[in-house]
């Protein structure tokens, strides 16, 4: 029992005495959009070289979190990929850091190169149901899409406007199961984050633009999304610093670098 | 001296065994702190009868998805169940014991598999044939039950072996000698007398495809939707709270932790079911 309790007494004080490492140093979380969560890690980890002072934690959450946690305080900077930011942000300061363009991917073996966003929003509201009805071969079309909550999935819906989901899509939790699923099922659509096609899945002309980087940043592929970092009441301090780094050069080199598009 | 450290060699078990319990305690609990009001305030006839599962429209229906997660754990039983249970009387009738017990340790690796693999297979192997071969998006009802159906058998098969063991010898003796089959002594002797053995190890293996989440998350293709065949995708209650946990807040949140109050009380009947089953068979003997 002596033994017990001893090995009690120092692993509390061993906590307490790592607790008391951290004064001294500014600490920021940031928490939301589990789509910026690894471009956050990398460019927080880029901060920290050079700003020895400042520990950076990063977690992700999803964008309501993000929202959510910057409001609470949980969070110093919330992240958001939403295109328009809900009520409850209101009382944040949002920052747009990046952009990500949202591609509508079918299977390369797929004809179809070219929809236009009112045929996008029948086949995933399911009117309509087969592919010869866009130009493919007659072949029932297999809608795929993100659960409700998903950043990405709202953006989407946001964009093309109108879309009710048909009952009897199939749901997948992440960019890279949607993926999955396009490159394995010959019939499917769905929508993944720009960054993330590769030549496994053949993203489609939207309204006859490309999804490149080129049209994304002049603006005219559509299905475009803006990462939002939130702040609480006015930056100050060491945030300021953080998000400035993410503005420069130097951060929007990494953003890019890592397959996003940049602020401007 | 003797006697203090055997009383503290108690009270540290107990202690111990306590902590097994205060856990499922406290999960209860949390679950149901954070799932009841949500029940109370939405009612608890549009949350279980109605398919509208729309969060963010604030409409919380689970009936598609107990029908699902009742028509998979249905699904994984008739895949499940007639294999595990033949292949234990095989084993435990037709061959040699030493076979057996080389068999068995091997059949029950299966349980080894860590579930993500089972929903891998499914999702690169099984839902293209399915596919290929019948249509739908391959994801569906049938492919989730024949993963469910296989990850069930080491519980089906190893719980029933160990009852049809329990059988006395003198009992198949004694049918042999009137001159029946081993055919004849399975149908007519042994299975009558291992038959609440056999029941519990298929309602353990139901509990344990009703609470598979990761492999019918892969496989099930997760749509919100009363199957009409075994080809449509479905969301089982698991799926459904893995999904959208990561991403859910406030009314949506308490909806899942709702979600897993209905699913705790499916599992909760079950369970007792088997255990009802279990003590009959002790009983017996």
């Amino acid at each position: 029992m002596a033994k017990r309790f001893l090995l009690i007494v120092t692993t509390l004080s061993l906590v307490a005495i790592m607790m008391g490492c951290g004064k001294g140093k500014a600490s920021i979380t940031m928490a939301g959009s589990t789509a910026f969560q690894p471009f956050a890690e990398k460019l927080a980890d880029q901060y920290m070289i050079t700003h020895n002072n400042v520990i950076i934690t990063v977690q992700g959450g999803g964008s309501a979190v993000g929202i959510q946690s910057a409001n609470s305080g949980a969070a110093q900077i919330g992240m958001a990929d939403l295109v328009i930011l809900p009520q409850e942000a209101k009382d944040l300061t949002a920052t747009i850091v990046a952009k990500d363009g949202i591609a509508v991917v079918v299977n390369p073996q797929n004809k179809v190169a070219n929809l236009t966003s009112d045929q996008v929003r029948d086949i995933f509201n399911g009117k309509i149901a087969n592919w010869k009805e866009v130009g493919g071969g007659d072949i029932p079309i297999t809608v795929v899409s993100r659960e409700a909550g998903s950043g990405t999935r709202s953006s989407f819906e946001q964009i093309i406007s109108g879309i009710n989901l048909k009952k009897d899509a199939l749901i997948q939790d992440s960019n890279g199961t949607i993926r999955e699923t396009i490159a394995n099922d010959a019939n499917s659509i769905g929508y993944v984050s720009h960054g993330l096609v590769n030549e496994k899945i053949k993203p489609l002309k939207i309204d006859n633009q490309d999804c490149t980087s080129d049209e994304i940043i002049k603006g005219n592929y559509k299905l475009v999304r803006p990462i939002f970092l939130l702040v609480k009441g006015n930056m100050e301090g060491e945030i300021k610093n953080f998000i400035g780094f993410v503005l420069s050069e130097e951060g929007q080199k990494i953003i890019q670098a890592q397959g996003l598009l940049p602020a401007k | 001296m003797k006697l203090i450290s055997e009383k503290g060699v108690q009270r540290i078990l107990m202690l111990t065994a306590f902590s097994a319990i205060s856990a499922l305690l406290l999960i209860a609990l949390f679950i149901l702190s954070e799932g009841l009001p949500f029940i109370f305030k939405y009612g608890l006839k549009d949350f279980l009868f109605s398919s509208e599962w729309q969060p963010n429209l604030g409409k919380f229906g689970i009936f598609a998805m107990i029908v699902a997660s009742l028509w998979v754990t249905f699904g994984a039983m008739i895949v499940g169940a007639p294999l595990g249970v033949a292949c234990a009387f095989f084993l435990s009738e037709y061959v040699p014991r030493y076979i057996m017990r080389i068999i068995k340790p091997t059949i029950e690796l299966l349980a080894a598999i860590p579930s993500v693999v089972y929903g891998f297979i499914g999702v690169m192997v099984l839902a293209p044939i399915i596919r290929d071969n019948f249509g739908g998006p391959g994801l569906s009802l049938l492919s989730a039950s024949i993963i469910l159906g296989i990850m069930i058998l080491p519980t089906i098969i190893s719980i029933s072996i160990d009852s049809i063991l329990a059988v006395p010898q003198s009992y198949r003796e004694g049918s042999l000698a009137l001159g029946a089959t081993i055919w004849q002594t399975i149908t007519m002797v042994t299975i009558k007398a291992s038959k609440s053995g056999i029941i519990a190890s298929i309602i353990l293996g139901l509990g344990r495809a009703i609470g598979e989440t990761m492999a019918v998350i892969m496989v099930a293709g997760n749509s919100v939707n009363i199957p009409h065949s075994a080809l449509d995708s479905v969301r089982t209650l698991t799926a459904n709270i893995a999904l959208e946990m990561s991403y859910a807040t406030g009314l949506h949140r308490q909806a899942l932790f709702a979600t897993g109050v209905v699913l705790f009380v499916v599992i909760i009947i079950l369970n007792s079911i088997a255990s009802v089953a279990i003590r009959k068979r002790m009983v017996k003997k």
